[in-house]
């Protein structure tokens, strides 16, 4: 169906496939909920909120080419703002249109912060003081509860309100056309609607002719430079657009959770948001999304280990969240042996790993110019 | 006037002087070229001209100041350089590569240019959906040029052009850009081999050691016994 949608043989064909997707996804939580439990609901939740924050980390490690390992210290800032605004914390109970594209604004100011001194640095560099900010952020939530309680410290904060639209609070089950909905289903579609824009915006970016200079100064800096492009400005708007994504995805969470304490925003989730982009294809939109879903879906799955054994074996021989851990690892050291790439890379990383035969001939031979 | 006047321009890395003080003029259509041994501070004089390292002294195009200015903005008063090792965006595609060129440029003439580059440079067109890093270092040097004059320079900085080239393609490269010079545009060339550089060009600077020790039109240089004993090895 992806295929279709690419490629449509017909515009009439192209349409039906929209159709199709736009129903599938709009029954989704239905069919999750009937085959697999109300719990798979929000693990269907969870998968958009990574779709999100994917896609906002890919352009800044897919587009422009600069490596952070402290993206979750945006997705923190979003969480915490919505938290600091709509709960009983700080008393103020802000609706969840006003605090998300503050979140956003917030995120983007520290995306800015943190991109202009390293504009110098590259790779590995880069990779250590985007960790190290990832990790301030951290401790920042972690220890500012004394003189003056901000963050409430470790224990987090509690109680933060719900989305509200039209009267109707996303935090409880209620009947909507003769349809019982749980919080979990509200979520999915706010945060499909998210989705949805965030992709769109993703894609636009990428034709843009900023997402066109992002690309010439992960090629090469100086030739940027040399091309009339502001790499300075065009990479502090790298940094900016990502934290953007990651700051609107932290008030999502901090809404849906309705809880939230630093050991959600560690160095592991960075990690994983990166992994997503690598496994799914650097820099190439259905790659990453792909790459999120799997990351966010398989690690649940997989917590169904313990029961299997315990059926196969009659008992729980090693713990699933050990096993679960060990398979993560070994799916990861599998993909970069044989997929170095991705999954669903774009044609440009693909050929990058795999030189076809003819290039590489043509390559060998035009080394010695002798067709002139 | 000349269109760049460069008066003591110095460039330093720490504590080494690479570029101690030199005056340079290159004129409204001119081919100019800069020779020197490897080490001599050719390349970063063209590095200091368009912003890529701090540079003091005085850059002038056409009489507005550059000294200072960030390389992008250089670049967009209508410096194009070639930088050597060419810094072609290796994992795009040839055409790709060319339309980076005109980044900066908001008029419509692009196409009309893009035809012009590959009007000189067929083999580009041939491989235009072809990733430019799987060229063959000619053609990607042929690229590089192509790709700075997609911007429709007023001035093009071209650094060593014919390094680590076969020698046939050397000769393909140095006839294009006698071509590209007898369309008008105004080229500051940088280059080691004295030889080729002082046959294409009208004047010539020689560097030593971070100075220019020689000046004068290229055919006086070359018929010079010192340059001769030095550069071209007779």
């Amino acid at each position: 169906m992806l295929d279709l949608l690419r490629r449509p043989r017909t515009r009439s064909q192209a349409r039906a496939a929209l159709i199709l997707l736009a129903v599938l996804l709009a029954l989704l939580p239905f069919l999750t909920e009937a085959a697999l439990g109300r719990s798979w609901v929000r693990v269907l939740d969870f998968a958009l909120l990574y779709v999100i924050l994917a896609l906002g980390l890919n352009i800044v490690v897919g587009y422009a080419g600069l490596l952070d390992l402290g993206y979750v210290a945006f997705y923190a800032l979003g969480a915490y703002l919505y938290a600091w605004l709509a709960s009983p914390h700080f008393g103020l109970h802000l609706p969840f249109w006003a605090v998300l594209p503050l979140g956003a604004a917030l995120a983007g100011v520290f995306g800015v912060l943190l991109g202009a001194p390293t504009l110098r640095l590259r790779g590995d560099y880069l990779a250590i003081v985007t960790l190290g900010f990832g990790e301030i952020i951290r401790i920042f939530m972690n220890n500012l509860n004394a003189p003056v309680n901000i963050t409430n410290g470790p224990q987090g904060i509690n109680l933060i309100d719900p989305v509200h639209v039209a009267g109707l609070s996303f935090g409880k089950t209620q009947q909507v056309l003769g349809l019982t909905l749980s919080s979990a289903h509200f979520y999915y579609y706010l945060f499909l609607a998210f989705t949805l824009a965030t992709i769109f915006i993703a894609y636009r970016l990428q034709d843009s002719r900023i997402g066109r200079a992002w690309v010439a100064i992960r090629e090469d800096e100086v030739a940027a430079a040399a091309m009339g492009i502001d790499t300075r400005n065009v990479k502090l708007l790298a940094f900016a657009m990502g934290a953007l994504f990651g700051g609107l995805a932290g008030g999502l969470f901090a809404a849906f959770q309705g809880f939230i304490s630093p050991e959600s925003f560690n160095l592991w989730e960075s990690i994983l948001i990166l992994c997503m982009i690598v496994l799914g294809g650097m820099g190439h939109i259905p790659g990453v999304i792909l790459g999120a879903l799997l990351l966010t879906v398989l690690p649940e799955a997989l917590r169904y280990l313990g029961d299997w054994q315990r059926l196969v074996l009659g008992e729980v021989l090693v713990e699933p969240t050990d096993l679960r851990m060990l398979l993560f690892g070994a799916a990861l050291v599998l993909m970069m042996i044989y997929r170095p790439e991705g999954l669903i890379p774009s044609r440009q990383r693909k050929r990058e790993f795999h030189a076809e035969d003819g290039v590489l001939e043509q390559e060998q031979a035009s080394l010695y110019d002798t067709r002139t | 006037m000349a269109l760049l006047q460069v008066r003591g321009l110095k460039v330093a890395y720490g504590g080494i002087r690479a570029v101690r003080g030199i005056d340079l003029d290159v004129d409204d259509g001119e081919l100019v070229c800069l020779i020197g041994a490897n080490g001599a501070g050719k390349s970063s004089t063209l590095r200091g001209i368009t912003g890529l390292v701090h540079a003091s002294g005085e850059i002038r195009l056409a009489g507005k100041r550059l000294g200072g200015l960030p390389t992008h903005a250089i670049a967009r008063e209508g410096v194009a350089l070639v930088p050597e090792g060419r810094g072609i965006f290796a994992r795009l595609q040839v055409w790709e590569n060319l339309a980076m060129g005109a980044y900066a440029r908001r008029d419509k003439g692009v196409d009309e240019d893009l035809a012009r580059v590959y009007e000189l440079f067929p083999r580009l067109a041939e491989r235009r959906q072809q990733i430019a890093g799987t060229l063959s270092g000619g053609e990607q040097q042929m690229l590089a040029i192509g790709r700075a004059l997609m911007s429709r320079p007023r001035l093009l900085l071209l650094d060593e052009p014919s390094m680590g080239l076969a020698p046939l393609m050397v000769r393909k490269i140095y006839d294009t850009i006698q071509a590209i010079a007898r369309q008008g545009v105004t080229i500051l060339l940088v280059e080691q081999n004295a030889h080729l550089a002082l046959q294409v060009s009208a004047r010539a600077y020689v560097m030593e050691s971070g100075g220019i020790t020689l000046a004068g039109t290229s055919g006086e240089l070359a018929s010079d016994p010192a340059i001769q004993a030095a550069y071209l090895g007779s």
